[in-house]
């Protein structure tokens, strides 16, 4: 990997994250209400119920510099978000910050994502290839076509329909959430289970919308490197099917599909949030579920910034790890 | 894409509208599904439906029955007849965004890949800078700072994301006709900028253009959803997204009232699918290099 490859990588990624925070700025600043103010003179409404959130109110509109020029408050603004990482009070739980709201949230949303992308991304590529393979049965390669509705679709339908059978018609599966009520949340056995029972539905429906996706488009490229003459000659030097399809085929066919991971990210996180919300699952998209419903607009704010950095450094991390996957690009 | 199993060789040269099916074996299955939708659509917008979705029009969380085909809601509307309603309002979300998407997209896309120079710069940086950032994060912003209230403003805000993607597509493909001899001998006859855009790039980019389209009304009605079930859509008109959002906030599904929410999925399953299957098609057809693929 190149230097200045690696120079113009992280500088459109500062770029993105700055662009994110300009909107951030700029989008309530634009509306004929300004909700900023709004929510200001709500948080000065609790002035009695909570205590020193007069103070609070008196030193964020300091903070924010609401009476100075514009300039002076974007400068402000981008000060108190990048070097003290501020978002702002929530409304809603004040005197909390936003920040900690969505920190508290974040481990919930990164595993089960994690955890459905990467069940997903190594199922589907398995299958993908495996139905472009010459003497893969047919029953198998149709198996591909059943997964394309789901692959078309968002993550929740599919969320809402799993948890109909599962939990209410079969009723083998929690309804939502991530413990039962009234149980001791451990380290012991019988909690883990309880929890990996409350996540089985959550991951399952996420990750089986994004096997069809992988799986489809796995199968065109493993199709296109079975044809190409390298591995022709690999069958005719002998080697073994197993070694051809990993080594040869599935080797070379996995290079579209990382870029396409790092293309896909962002609406794996945005579906992601909306499926938590089907499940009240406890992650960033409950907390902006709720903040949507209590206009609790710094908590909104906070959300957009997280889901924005979050893609943009998953797709970092992919990029640079790209190379390292892909000995040409490391030669150039 | 959906094609054969197996790269095949390409087809031999025909040129009759047979062998043009026969490569995208997706239309037709496509086209049938989408005009039962815009069936169902126009049913919606002919058929006086204000008694059936009124308040009390028939009984409670009533599961289907002869009267309520598809049950009844919290309020006791008629399920079938929001279905009605909500598929033409959310084609409409579709269309509005997709169109305005489409048309800026094209102008942009043109103008950069034609002129080049400093416009494309400009262009393209605006371009890659918005397609790092996921559409949904930006227009949750939006419509939470803005409150929308019709279908039409829905349609207008998922078109501020909608044009990106599709001006990126014009734009490579603008570029490679630019070179084209057919443009170069329009350029040395004396043929002005509006000329050879107008007669000599666009006719050409037809079937990008309808690949796009689709495809831009396929996400445009993903991302109005996803902002409606977030209880940030449209507070006045029926939509299938509105629907769902009001049987998500009343806990439908932990009630087992599966009737209120699962009309509106297979819906947009269908509608979903007959674009996809629909896209396929027209992308077969942009890019014969890619069938069979």
């Amino acid at each position: 990997m190149s230097r200045s490859y690696l120079v113009q990588r992280l500088g459109s990624f500062a770029a993105t994250i700055v662009i994110a925070a300009t909107l951030n700025f700029l989008i309530p600043r634009l509306a004929p209400q300004d909700p900023i103010a709004a929510l200001l003179n709500r948080m000065d409404s609790k002035r009695g119920l909570v205590d020193g959130a007069e103070q609070l109110v008196a030193q964020y509109r300091e903070t924010l510099g609401l009476n100075d020029p514009l300039p002076v408050q974007y400068l402000k603004y981008l000060e108190n978000l990048f070097l003290h990482g501020d978002f702002g009070y929530s409304i809603a739980y004040f005197p909390n910050h936003a920040g900690d709201l969505i920190l508290r949230a974040i481990p919930w949303t990164v595993g089960l994502l994690a955890v459905a992308t990467l069940i997903a991304f190594v199922g589907g590529n398995l299958l993908g290839a495996i139905a472009a393979w010459p003497r893969t049965s047919n029953v198998m390669r149709r198996l591909i076509y059943a997964s394309m509705p789901l692959s078309v679709v968002p993550y929740y339908f599919l969320a809402l329909i799993l948890l109909q059978v599962f939990a209410i018609n079969l009723k083998v599966l929690p309804l939502g959430g991530v413990f039962t009520v009234g149980t001791s949340r451990g380290f012991d056995v019988q909690s883990i289970l309880d929890l990996v029972s409350h996540l089985v539905l959550p991951v399952l429906s996420i990750a089986l919308a994004l096997t069809g996706f992988w799986a489809l488009s796995m199968r065109g490229s493993m199709a296109t490197v079975l044809g190409q003459p390298h591995l022709t000659y690999a069958r005719a030097k002998g080697l073994r099917d197993r070694r051809v399809f990993v080594r040869y085929g599935m080797r070379n066919a996995m290079l579209p599909q990382w870029t396409a991971l790092a293309l896909e990210v962002g609406s794996i996180i945005t579906g992601g949030l909306i499926a938590e919300i089907v499940f009240s699952y406890p992650g960033v998209g409950m907390v902006l579920f709720t903040a949507l419903r209590t206009a609790d607009y710094f908590v909104i704010q906070g959300v957009v910034m997280f889901v924005i950095l979050g893609v943009a450094t998953a797709t970092l991390a992919i990029d640079l790890l790209y190379p390292l996957l892909d000995p040409r690009i490391r030669l150039q | 894409m959906m094609t054969g199993d197996m790269p095949k060789a390409a087809a031999p040269a025909g040129s009759g509208w047979r062998d043009r099916f026969a490569n995208t074996p997706t239309l037709l299955p496509g086209i049938a599904m989408l005009a039962l939708v815009l069936g169902i659509s126009i049913a919606g917008v002919v058929v006086n439906l204000s008694d059936r979705i009124a308040v009390m029009a028939g009984p409670v969380n009533a599961p289907p029955s002869l009267n309520f085909p598809l049950g009844t809601q919290r309020e006791g509307r008629d399920v079938l007849a929001l279905l009605l309603l909500g598929t033409p309002n959310t084609l409409r979300i579709g269309l509005i965004a997709g169109g305005l998407g489409v048309s800026v997209g094209t102008l942009l896309g043109l103008t950069a890949g034609y002129l080049g120079g400093r416009a494309d710069w400009v262009i393209r940086s605006l371009v890659d800078a918005g397609l790092t950032i996921p559409p949904l994060a930006v227009l949750i912003l939006i419509a939470a700072t803005f409150r929308v209230v019709t279908v039409e403003a829905m349609g207008l805000v998922v078109a501020l994301t909608a044009w990106m993607y599709p001006a990126r597509v014009i734009r490579s493909q603008a570029m490679t006709l630019r070179e084209r001899t057919f443009v170069q001998v329009a350029k040395l006859s004396g043929a002005g900028v509006g000329h050879i855009v107008g007669r000599e790039i666009l006719p050409n980019l037809i079937p990008f253009l309808a690949a796009g389209f689709v495809g831009a009304v396929s996400s445009a009605m993903l991302m109005s959803v996803g902002l409606e079930i977030l209880g940030l859509g449209s507070q006045r008109d029926i939509t299938l997204g509105s629907i769902l959002y009001t049987a998500i906030l009343n806990a439908a599904v932990f009630r087992g009232l599966w009737w209120w929410w699962l009309s509106p999925i297979v819906m947009m399953v269908v509608i979903f699918l007959a674009l996809f299957l629909l896209s396929v098609a027209l992308d077969a057809y942009a890019n014969p290099q890619r069938r069979g693929s």
